[in-house]
């Protein structure tokens, strides 16, 4: 168990780096706390994969040092790092039986015949494999296969942190679920420290505590699924979480309002305060739920169409051109809507503004 | 994969087997005529039956060609298999290095089998080949490949070693070369030793290719014939007078076709029993490899 | 590190005793006779190209050369026509007997060549075609066509059978997508089966010498005189043997990309 530390590191694949584009990971500073159950959430190619690579000793850093409990570990290999790791396939030792490739790794480490067999039966039972304990690997199902690469790090009771790079790729949708489950479960009783690499929010957003965004490299946010959704510190996180994504228009500002192709919308004091000192171009952010549509004229309301209207059954997504943009807004079932003229509300709690991408706060 | 149920299927196999059927049936039925035959000369000729094959079974000769035979390429495949995974386990996997040694290693198999012959007979000659010269000469061991047997032999396996080798490792690289990464990653964080890493992870995955390369080296060792017979003639004596160059000499050398026809026929007989047994085994391996 | 690097020397030292005997031939060929006898060098000391000039200027000699690659060409031309067909049947249809056929056409695959030496002779020359390049060619066929069979339906079995399903529905008939879509589609294969009728004809010489007299004989057949003329010539026997080196080794360079992937599908 171990709390996993990143002191600037960074990581390119080329031998001399030069620009940042070179780099894979850009410098990074992040802690993962002792127990968490952390998601790393990105699109393809973001380097969430990498990132896992780093943690693990597979890969060494181009720069900075990565701290178990706060000893630097940066040079040492993966076996050394007591950790374990859970690929998008499933990888197994074809020739053994369930019990030796459990039994595997405990082997390597030379441990007693006693101890061996007393842990890989604990870990059998937890992930429901004592059945099939005398069976070859090589013929189980994709799920089955999976828990035995987990199992295999869990057998080693000095497992400082479980890692997993996409683990539920191959499993059938109806077992995504239960093996999902199980993983909760495990860290609950276990109390280790997870970290799970994947590219499906719903994913990411049902496992974690605490879901990590990644994006070109870095690290936007870390916050649990709330905050992301309610706070997105980047435009790539608003963007990225929740469906239909934040919209976003250009604008410009004046003391505590904003201007949208001339049309005026308000804010709060807090949200123009913190602009005030902003350089870059402004971008006003909204989430699709807050927006409020009403196809009769009402206070503060501007002037837009309703173009399309999607009925997807506990709630509606509205399409409108505002000013030739398109927004979407998320409506409950029972607020009518109609396709034609509209009126549209920004609530000015519910709006954010970005500079360069970035939050202004 | 499934397949589709279709019995005009047959037509597109059509130009095959005519080729083939062309190439091995015809052949095949004159030398069956051959077999229940006693050939003098043209137009004569008497039906013997079986006597054919009977004279055959009893011939030592051919009992000890066979033998031979067999130590040769139980031999062969001793020697060839390991060193094939060898020089695979050593090859580069990446960057230029890569092509340049997969051109070097296939070199041999290029090269006209008699040529073969011809580049060991010049290379193990005590007067004018390096090797020969060497053994000779500088370390003062008598060594000739056409006098002794002994060394005819080895000749012979240094030739077979030297010139196939490189199938078995290329064939053990690709296999190699064909395991995902995240084994490797997998088997380092399990802490497994390299020995550990070749025995669970890149054994049981080449095993598919490793089966073919013994069924193709076991074959085409069992039909040997260029080589030994340019290095060699099958001498001295008969002591590297293997199936095929012994069946030569019977057909062209003394004419004697009768035989020849028969021991042709119960030689192919063999080969075909050996390859239908390695086809059983080959497609279970097939099964065993994509589960 | 380390242990990266003995496995360096040992690739190296492994590939110096492969190039070796190479070596020494070509050592052979650029010395004359009577050099080669009188003194054992490790290198060509007056090196002479005299052993090439002959073979290139002397038609007997090089017309060996033309005739090797005439067969070698008609035989791989020959064993993908016939191949490729018969092969999409085996990786897409089930019909009566496909597994005997299959399994026949592969031990003609493993089928010893003595055995079919004298009556190939006989075959050739009754139908007149004794001493020409389709002979040899046609006699090829024997080992090399199963082998294409075998090779291209492994590539074939890789390509979702979806694909021909979709271009039926399309309206395509077999001959135009097999043409049009199914062939490109296996590039890497038929470049691979190529390669290896390539390589089985051109190394085999039992046949090519049985087969043919003065007209269609093979270089590795016409190197034989060296033997039977003026004793024996070994800097000119040298020299022919380094020149059957070169098409191979030409070959090989092209399809190097390509060899990988025809060993990795477990064919050959």
């Amino acid at each position: 168990m171990a709390r996993i530390e990143f002191d600037d590191v960074a990581h390119s694949y080329l031998r001399n780096p030069q620009k940042e584009t070179d780099y894979a990971i850009k410098t990074i500073r992040n802690v993962w706390d002792d127990g968490g159950a952390y998601a790393l959430l990105g699109p393809s190619g973001c380097g969430k994969t990498t990132l896992l690579n780093i943690i693990s000793g597979l890969l060494t850093p181009t720069k900075g040092r990565v701290l178990y409990n706060g000893i630097d570990v940066t040079a040492l290999p993966p076996e050394k790092r007591n950790i374990a790791q859970v690929f998008q396939f499933p990888v197994l030792y074809d020739t053994m039986t369930v019990y030796e490739n459990l039994a595997f790794p405990l082997q390597n480490r030379r441990m007693g015949k006693i101890e061996i067999d007393q842990r890989v039966h604990e870990v059998a039972e937890i992930l429901d494999l004592t059945a099939f304990l005398k069976h070859k690997a090589a013929g189980l199902a994709a799920d089955a296969k999976q828990k035995i690469s987990l199992g295999r790090g869990l057998v080693r009771s000095d497992v400082a942190a479980i890692l997993f790079d996409e683990p539920l790729t191959v499993i059938d949708p109806h077992l995504k679920w239960h093996l999902r489950r199980k993983l909760k479960e495990i860290h609950e009783q276990l109390k280790l420290t997870l970290i799970y690499v994947t590219h499906d929010q719903m994913e990411a957003l049902t496992f974690a505590e605490k879901v990590v965004i990644m994006y070109e490299g870095e690290i936007v946010q870390t916050g649990t699924p709330e905050e992301l959704f309610e706070n997105p510190e980047h435009k790539f996180v608003g963007f990225f979480i929740g469906s239909p994504g934040m919209n976003f228009l250009r604008c410009r500002l004046d003391g505590n309002v904003v201007y949208v192709d001339g049309e005026r919308i308000k804010l709060e004091a807090k949200t123009a305060d913190a602009a005030q000192k902003a350089l870059g171009a402004l971008e006003l952010g909204i989430r699709p739920k807050y927006l409020e549509v009403s196809s009769t004229p009402v206070e503060n309301g501007l002037a837009a169409i309703v173009k399309n209207i999607e009925d997807l059954g506990s709630y509606k997504i509205v399409t409108i051109l505002f000013n030739d943009k398109t927004l979407y807004a998320r409506l409950p079932e029972d607020i009518p809507a109609a396709k034609g003229k509209a009126w549209v509300v920004f609530p000015p709690q519910k709006i954010k503004l970005y500079s360069d991408g970035r939050l202004l706060k | 994969m499934n397949k589709w149920e279709n019995n005009r299927a047959w037509l597109l196999t059509i130009p095959v087997l005519i080729i083939v059927a062309f190439s091995a049936i015809i052949p095949l039925m004159t030398v069956v005529n051959y077999s229940v035959q006693d050939i003098f000369g043209p137009g004569q000729r008497i039906f013997v039956g079986t006597e054919m094959f009977r004279s055959v079974l009893h011939d030592y000769r051919l009992r000890d060609a066979l033998w031979r035979q067999f130590l040769f390429s139980g031999l062969v495949l001793l020697i060839e298999m390991p060193l094939g995974v060898l020089i695979a386990l050593a090859m580069p996997k990446k960057g230029w290095s890569v092509s340049l040694a997969l051109v070097v290693l296939a070199l041999p198999l290029l090269i006209p089998w008699n040529t073969i012959g011809t580049i060991w007979m010049i290379f193990t000659r005590p007067d004018i080949g390096l090797f020969g010269a060497t053994i000779n000469n500088v370390l003062g061991i008598p060594f000739d490949h056409t006098a002794s047997p002994i060394d005819a032999w080895i000749t012979l396996m240094l030739m077979e070693v030297w010139h196939w080798t490189p199938l078995v490792a290329l064939l053990a690289y690709a296999g190699l070369r064909a395991i995902p990464d995240v084994y490797y990653q997998a088997a380092k964080i399990d802490g497994a030793s390299p020995w550990a890493t070749f025995r669970y992870i890149q054994l049981p995955k080449m095993r598919g290719v490793l089966t073919i390369a013994l069924l193709l080296r076991f074959m085409d060792s069992f039909l040997i014939y260029a080589e030994p017979f340019v290095l060699t003639g099958g001498g001295p004596g008969n002591s590297t007078t293997f199936l095929s160059i012994y069946l030569v000499k019977l057909a062209v050398g003394q004419f004697d076709l009768g035989t020849a026809a028969a021991f042709s026929l119960i030689y192919f007989l063999i080969v075909e029993v050996l390859c239908f047994l390695f086809y059983q085994a080959l497609q279970n391996v097939g099964k065993g490899a994509n589960p | 590190m380390k242990k990266g690097r003995k496995k360096l020397i040992g690739l190296a030292i492994y590939f110096f005793l492969l190039l070796l005997p190479i070596y020494w031939m070509l050592n052979m060929s650029l010395r004359t006779n009577a050099d080669i006898l009188s003194v054992l060098t490790l290198y060509p000391a007056n090196p002479t190209f005299e052993n090439y000039l002959k073979i290139f200027t002397d038609s007997s000699w090089y017309s060996g050369y033309i005739n090797s690659i005439i067969y070698v060409t008609i035989n791989t031309l020959i064993s993908l026509m016939v191949a490729l067909p018969a092969a999409y049947a085996f990786s897409r249809y089930h019909f009566v007997g496909d597994k005997q056929v299959f399994f026949w056409l592969l031990t003609n695959r493993m089928a010893p060549a003595a055995v079919f030496l004298l009556p190939f002779f006989q075959l050739y020359s009754t139908i007149g075609l004794l001493d020409t390049h389709i002979a040899v060619a046609l006699a090829h066929c024997l080992f090399n066509v199963p082998l294409a069979v075998w090779i291209l339906e492994g590539f074939m079995s890789g390509i979702p059978r979806e694909i021909d399903e979709t271009a039926f529905i399309d309206g395509y008939s077999l001959p135009r997508f097999f043409i049009t879509i199914f062939i490109p589609l296996i590039r890497a294969g038929v470049g691979v089966t190529a390669f290896f009728c390539f390589m089985f004809s051109w190394v085999e010489l039992l046949f090519a010498r049985t087969l043919t007299v003065t007209n269609a004989k093979p270089i590795a057949a016409v190197m034989t005189r060296t033997i039977s003329a003026t004793g024996l010539d070994w800097g000119l026997m040298a020299a022919a043997g380094m020149l059957t080196l070169v098409p191979g080794a030409l070959v090989i360079w092209f399809v190097r990309n390509h060899l990988a992937k025809g060993f990795a599908l477990g064919r050959v």
